[in-house]
């Protein structure tokens, strides 16, 4: 009686050593659950869903505060994979939160017109825009995410919004099938 | 000694074509004239373009370099005829986007006058280092000329492989294009000298020819030229498309399969162009860059057809007038053969380093495109596919825009051949599907690495307004100690002298305040008139006070 009682006891205490040393070794710094969602935004830190950022937006979703229709840049692809993600059921785009844009943008910024009045600088989520108080400011294209968050504030008017460029090396063939559709001709060989 | 009886392995799939080759083959190899305006697209090889090192407005001569390679994966460009830099600016290129990019336009003097070599002519390329033939051929700006355009000099970069077997590829399965029969008739010694060098640079043991048993004259200058030395193979294979793709042919000599995303040089093999052979001779031997090619122009568009050396950056257009090819009656032009080639959308476009042939057709000879059919899983496409892919799954997948599910059925192993296009029964343009995805993809990756960048910068960024915050609060906080803690002294004489005058002043109104002298003892009456002045003088001061 008294040995099961000990041995038990033993083991109950290498285990617990064994738990609590795995939960400091391995512990998870953030929920996984909002980790795995923030992967699938499009991190244009736009807000257009309301929250201020990709990851608040994350966090709202993972508590269940906000629905999985909330984010225009991503669009019906972002959707589907939160629905996978979560198991729910994919939603149309709640039109409430803006439209998904034709093709991607990036913004730049008139030189002439610029003030310097580093606003738009003050806006940009990623700081993509370089400049100083009464001096030029530039867009870094490379790293605009095209959320437009720079225009509102700007007094002057002088940011444009510009489809991204294409070049060469990040062009894609057209989609076959919308081709077909158009009925127009297959592109290709005599 | 060479074999040419080698036992062949034969690739899964592929296709007999009409090979349409003859037509171009019955005259030897013309030089075409110095154009009148030279194009030289900076991108014109897989990886960054050449950053250009000569300005508008400058002189240059013939084979001077006139970009630099930009990175390990890039290579140089030359004038190809001499003049003077007209513009560097954005102009139309063969390349299936119809997008613009940089290009140096030269206009040519006519004189082509060539600067010295700088490498001495008749050197021994025994006596160079492995990294010096490189070094050369990076210098010479040398990509590969079967079309895929991949700098030469990476794949002349053994590293730490061992490589067995320098595979020549001779085989061009492609219908029309001749350009490289045509160069090994005429070119053969060229050919093996450079097959040599590579296979120094690369410390090959066993050298392999491959060439398709079609081309009877080209087998004949390659085994004259060969001349019995018995470490080059010089291998008949099966005329058949796609015989000249680079997996199936190094499959159909050893019988080795380069692993799926992987290169051949994972197996010991690594294979080059007998184009790229040529060019090579040409850099190590004669010191000269690549600058020109030959190139195919034939199709019904064309009313003698041949094969042209080419100066790179040529207009088109001004080849097609050369051949005298009726403008108005052309309905389209491909860069490349009818398999594997593209559109071309405007003539004014170079000849680049990577175009073997410009194939015109006239209107009359146009197929018309027809409008595809729905997929009735005949498996026509499997039958033919020389990867060993499902071409109905690939679309299936295609065409509901699943691109996990595609990339599990080895959509990038597909080489684009074409065959699968060809069987189809109901016209459905395969590749096309295929080259959508693949770009696709790419373009999902290319999102994704941004977005990445993006989530960093921004979470750098609100780190950073954090800490703002805090310094600001910081700072705050320390000021506000510093001036609880010692109100009065303060280390600003200026304050200090106006504290000192106001503490004078407060002094002498105290002592002031003692009633005057002659205020004792006063009747009710005069204390009354006293009261009554004091009051008045009160009242002057309340109302001068706001004003």
């Amino acid at each position: 009686m008294l040995t099961a009682i000990i041995t038990l006891l033993v083991i109950a205490v290498i285990f617990g050593l064994i738990l609590g040393f795995a939960a400091v070794r391995f512990k998870v710094e953030s929920d996984p659950v909002v980790d795995e969602i923030d992967k699938l935004l499009p991190q244009t830190q736009c807000g257009q869903c309301t929250y201020p950022g990709c990851r608040p937006y994350a966090e709202a979703i993972a508590n269940g505060e906000a629905e999985i229709n909330q984010c225009p840049p991503g669009g019906e692809p972002t959707i589907i994979a939160l629905a996978d993600l979560l198991g729910r059921d994919p939603l149309p785009l709640n039109p409430e939160h803006g439209e998904v844009k034709e093709e991607k943008t990036v913004v730049i910024i008139d030189e002439e017109i610029c003030i310097g009045c580093t606003l738009c600088i003050q806006a940009c989520p990623v700081d993509a825009i370089v400049g100083a108080a009464k001096q030029m400011h530039t867009v870094i294209i490379d790293n605009c995410t095209g959320c437009d968050l720079c225009i509102p504030p700007c007094p002057v008017d002088c940011i444009y919004i510009v489809p991204e460029k294409k070049s060469a090396s990040n062009w894609q063939w057209p989609n076959p099938a919308e081709i077909e559709k158009t009925a127009s001709d297959p592109e290709g060989s005599s | 000694m060479s074999h040419s009886n080698r036992k062949t392995f034969n690739f899964h799939g592929g296709l007999h074509l009409d090979e349409h080759k003859s037509i171009s083959t019955s005259r030897p190899i013309e030089t075409a004239p110095i154009p009148p305006l030279l194009i030289l697209p900076l991108l014109q090889h897989i990886g960054n373009p050449a950053i250009p090192c000569v300005k508008v407005g400058e002189n240059v001569l013939k084979n001077q370099c006139i970009a630099n390679a930009d990175g390990p994966v890039s290579t140089t460009l030359h004038a190809s005829s001499s003049g003077t830099v007209t513009a560097i600016e954005k102009r139309s290129i063969p390349h299936p986007s119809n997008l613009d990019v940089m290009c140096i336009v030269i206009e040519t003097d006519g004189r082509d006058t060539s600067i010295e070599q700088s490498h001495a002519s008749t050197e021994e390329y025994l006596s160079l280092s492995r990294h010096d033939i490189q070094q050369r051929i990076k210098e010479a700006g040398i990509v590969g000329l079967g079309g895929a355009g991949f700098p030469s000099h990476i794949k002349l970069n053994a590293n730490k492989h061992l490589v067995e077997t320098l595979i020549i590829n001779a085989a061009e399965c492609e219908p029309y294009i001749s350009c490289d029969d045509m160069l090994i008739r005429e070119h053969a010694e060229s050919i093996i000298n450079g097959l040599r060098i590579m296979q120094h640079a690369l410390n090959a043991k066993h050298c392999m020819i491959g060439i398709e048993d079609n081309k009877v004259e080209a087998h004949a200058a390659l085994q004259a030229a060969i001349n019995g030395s018995d470490d080059i193979e010089l291998v008949r294979v099966p005329t058949r498309y796609p015989a000249g793709g680079e997996r199936q042919l190094i499959y159909n000599l050893t019988g080795k399969q380069a692993p799926s995303q992987g290169r051949p040089l994972d197996i010991g093999i690594v294979c080059h162009n007998a184009g790229t052979a040529a060019a090579v001779d040409d850099a190590i031997t004669r010191g000269i860059p690549l600058t020109s090619r030959v190139v195919t122009l034939t199709g019904s568009g064309i009313p003698q057809p041949r094969n042209m050396h080419v100066r790179i950056g040529t207009p088109i257009q001004y080849l097609l007038d050369h051949c005298h090819s009726p403008k108005e009656d052309i309905a389209n032009i491909l860069i490349g053969g009818p398999m594997m080639g593209f559109k071309l959308n405007s003539a004014d476009a170079p000849v680049t380093k990577t175009c073997n042939c410009i194939l015109a057709t006239l209107q009359r000879d146009a197929i018309k495109p027809s409008t595809p059919m729905p997929c009735i899983r005949c498996g026509d496409c499997v039958e033919v596919c020389p990867v060993n892919l499902l071409p109905q799954q690939l679309y299936w997948h295609a065409h509901a825009q699943d691109f996990d599910a595609i990339q599990d059925y080895n959509l990038f192993d597909c080489i684009e051949c074409g065959c699968c296009d060809v069987v189809c029964p109901s016209r459905i343009p395969l590749v096309q599907y295929f080259r959508f995805s693949k770009t696709t993809i790419w373009q999902q990756e290319r999102d994704k690495e941004k977005s990445n960048k993006a989530r960093q910068r921004h979470e750098l960024r609100l780190e950073r307004l954090e800490q703002e915050k805090r310094e600001k609060r910081e700072r705050h906080n320390r000021k506000k100690a510093a001036l609880k803690k010692k109100p009065e002294q303060s280390d600003d004489p200026k304050k200090a002298a106006i504290l000192a005058a106001m503490k004078r002043v407060q002094d002498k109104k105290l002592a002031s305040n003692t009633n005057p002298a002659n205020t004792d003892n006063l009747t009710p009456e005069q204390q009354a008139k006293v009261d009554e002045a004091d009051r008045r003088r009160k009242e002057q001061n309340a109302d001068t006070k706001p004003s």
